[in-house]
């Protein structure tokens, strides 16, 4: 192992490893103490800073912070790289592909971004974040130009979709409608209409598909649906020709926490050319969906790499995307604050660690968004989480996931409400994804200015969508 | 908004607890709806962060013989980021082994407020039904985790820990209390080793004589078994991360 160092101040500063110099490198936050391997003093943190900026991107296809023999994410990471489109910053070390990154940003150069991708592993990319603020976060994101479709068409310029997520406490069939109705009311549903379901049972899995494919085609609405269960639950589903849409699949950033998941990458490609083969997209032929977020390694006790050495939380979460992006996904995004404040503490760890999940995603080439979210034992609040969203809204987020009033009672913690979405779209001047629409604007949501119309019950649109949640 | 018969959005506020219909002030909500969504927001946190007070549980508990025990957390903030160290005694937190059968511990978890409203009845409901088990005294732990049961339970020489934990408040139940039977415990007890019954807090959830019913029979079947957790995955609920 290379250990690397620089003196600061008379001081000397050593860092054993490469995981241990990322580690060190990372803005603090409490997953990191909790694995043992963050920095220890703030001059220590910005040493590792000084250090990581001097390394060769190179470094990171010669040298590897989860070993290649034992895991198969690396071997994917390192076997799929592209050096064709890895040339163009080939020469560079961390600190100049910042640098060379906001100079593109700020030139407004989208394609010299953008077709990096295939050419960046998750740890250059990990890297390169762990040097920027969020301002450059922000700057850089909304360059990355990701575009996907289905029966909507997600990630172009000027528009932020969202998923409309209608979870109940008992899946009932009314419940869940009801909620649907209410977000499309209020013109959310763009990015998916995707339920975590109270079960992971395979009939009701099914239920829920058919449930929410009635929905769609009773209103022509050009979106997709997704009921999160497991993939081995969605085979189920498709040896039985329900409606699958999209293939959902939680997914981390090594080998040993997939197993945890109970998902391997053949898995998660025979799920794919299932849902393929039903042929269902209009737009496109993105059929996976995928979530990750910082922490989930950890909590699986499966973080550490080479030696046993941990890795920090972020540059695993990026080494999650690796494996999103095999798949060609539709949607993925971070679920930022769920996991606890024993991975992210407080409202300021849970808006960087947002804008760093949007700004490695988009970079690695994936349809990023974020579950913009917090539990009831972080210190997060509201606040902190109109704070995040407005910044992913300027950092051109594909989309953000809404439910009822905030509050998810099923899951029992709080995501983004409807409103949230209306009150950043016009907050920033975006819209919704333009398929979705041009279905607000026939069912008469919209008004003059392209606006999500406050309703009576009584007007067309509201009388013809309560329909469906009457008993 | 009036909510009456003849209301064509009470039929989604008929259909789920889910908060729907809460009409718009612009793209934002009405202060009514937002104050509302506020407060139970506000009444979570403080169901977090109000500290345990021993003494009202010890009156609760009308001299039943008590010890008292921390974790090594330090404080709130560390017991919030540290769950290993909630996991762990404090360094020279020592119990007296008295070999009776159950040990019984009052933790504080992520919801004090429960322990206060719903631990000392709990625990009461729980000992009347000991019959043909000796019980030792009831141990009151702070800054606890599920585990740090496993070291009490070690330490005094029980042969079945019974853990009565505040869970993660929710916006709608910040005082329901779970229990966490764990046979034969000691430090290093996986989560999948225990069974749990969750969500006592009457009247809304599951009340005091029928939680306390439901883990006697639990108990039964442990010691018969020898063991707790997946073994029994029929007679209790799924297990909620600890």
């Amino acid at each position: 192992m290379t250990v690397r160092s620089t003196t600061l101040g008379g001081h000397t500063y050593e860092f054993a490893s490469l995981a241990d110099l990322l580690a060190k490198a990372t803005p603090a936050r409490s997953g990191d103490v909790l694995a043992g391997c963050a920095a220890g003093s703030a001059a220590q943190r910005v040493a590792a800073q000084v250090v990581l900026a001097d390394l060769p991107l190179a470094t990171f296809l010669e040298e590897q912070v989860v070993g290649y023999d034992e895991d198969d994410v690396t071997r994917l990471i390192l076997d799929t790289h592209d050096p064709v489109a890895f040339a163009p910053v080939a020469g560079l070390t961390v600190g100049e592909f910042r640098d060379e990154l906001l100079t593109w940003a700020a030139e407004g150069d989208e394609t010299a971004i953008s077709s990096l991708a295939r050419g960046l592993t998750p740890e250059m990319v990990a890297a390169t974040s762990k040097l920027m603020r969020n301002a450059d976060l922000v700057a850089v994101g909304r360059r990355a130009r990701v575009v996907t479709g289905l029966r909507s068409t997600l990630g172009l310029p000027g528009r932020l979709a969202s998923r409309l997520q209608p979870n109940h406490p008992t899946d009932d069939p009314l419940g869940v409608t009801a909620s649907i109705v209410d977000g499309l009311l209020q013109g959310s549903g763009d990015a998916v209409i995707g339920i975590n379901p109270a079960t992971d049972s395979p009939a009701r899995t099914v239920a829920l598909l058919e449930l929410v494919d009635a929905v769609i085609r009773r209103y022509e609405i050009p979106t997709q649906s997704c009921v999160l269960a497991h993939v081995t639950t969605t085979l189920r589903a498709l040896e039985q020709r329900a409606p699958v849409d999209l293939v959902f699949q939680s997914v981390a950033g090594t080998q040993a926490a997939n197993r945890g998941f109970g998902v391997t990458l053949d898995l998660l490609a025979e799920a794919r050319a299932g849902a393929l083969e039903l042929g269902r997209g209009t737009v496109g032929r993105n059929v996976t969906y995928f979530e990750t977020g910082q922490g989930s390694a950890l909590s699986a006790d499966a973080h550490r790499g080479i030696d046993g050495v941990p890795v920090d939380q972020q540059t695993l979460e990026c080494r999650a995307y690796a494996v999103a992006r095999h798949f060609e996904p539709l949607l993925v995004n971070t679920v930022v604050g769920f996991i606890g404040p024993e991975y992210l503490y407080d409202g300021k760890q849970v808006v960087r660690a947002g804008l760093e999940d949007h700004f490695c995603g988009k970079l690695l080439g994936l349809p990023m968004g974020v579950d913009v979210c917090y539990t009831n034992h972080a210190e997060v609040d509201a606040d902190d989480t109109d704070t995040l969203t407005l910044l992913l809204g300027a950092a051109g987020c594909s989309f953000v996931i809404a439910v009822p009033g905030s509050d998810d009672v099923m899951l029992h913690y709080q995501s983004l409400s409807f409103s949230d979405v209306l009150t950043t779209r016009r907050v920033l001047g975006l819209r919704p994804a333009p398929e979705f629409e041009a279905w607000l604007t026939r069912m008469d949501l919209l008004d003059a200015d392209g606006r999500v119309r406050t309703l009576a019950a009584d007007a067309p649109a509201a009388r013809a969508l309560l329909a469906a949640a009457r008993p | 908004m009036t909510v009456t018969g003849s209301d064509p959005w009470a039929v989604l506020r008929a259909a789920t607890r889910a908060r729907v219909a809460l009409g718009r002030a612009g793209d934002g909500l009405p202060t009514a709806r937002e104050l509302e969504f506020r407060l139970a927001h506000a009444v979570a946190r403080d169901a977090v962060h109000t500290p345990l007070d021993p003494a009202v549980v010890r009156a609760g508990l009308d001299g039943v013989p008590v010890l008292e025990v921390r974790s090594a957390a330090a404080d709130r903030a560390e017991y919030l980021q540290r769950p290993d160290l909630g996991r762990r005694l404090a360094p020279g937190c020592t119990l007296p082994r008295d070999g009776a059968d159950v040990a019984v511990v009052l933790a504080d978890g992520l919801s004090p407020r429960a322990v206060h409203e719903h631990g000392a009845a709990l625990a009461r409901a729980l000992l009347e039904r000991l019959d043909g088990w000796s019980v030792g005294p009831v141990v009151i732990a702070t800054q606890a985790r599920v585990a740090l049961g496993d070291e009490i339970g070690a330490q005094l020489g029980a042969r079945v820990v019974l853990v009565l934990i505040g869970e993660r408040p929710g916006l709608s139940s910040a005082d329901s209390l779970g229990v966490y039977l764990t046979w034969d415990p000691r430090p290093g007890r996986a989560d999948s080793e225990r069974n749990c019954v969750s969500n006592v807090r009457p009247p809304h959830g599951l009340g005091y004589a029928e939680a306390a019913d439901v883990v006697v029979r639990l108990l039964a079947s442990a010691r018969e078994l020898g063991a707790s957790g997946v073994a029994l995955k029929d007679e209790g609920p799924a297990l909620p991360p600890a």
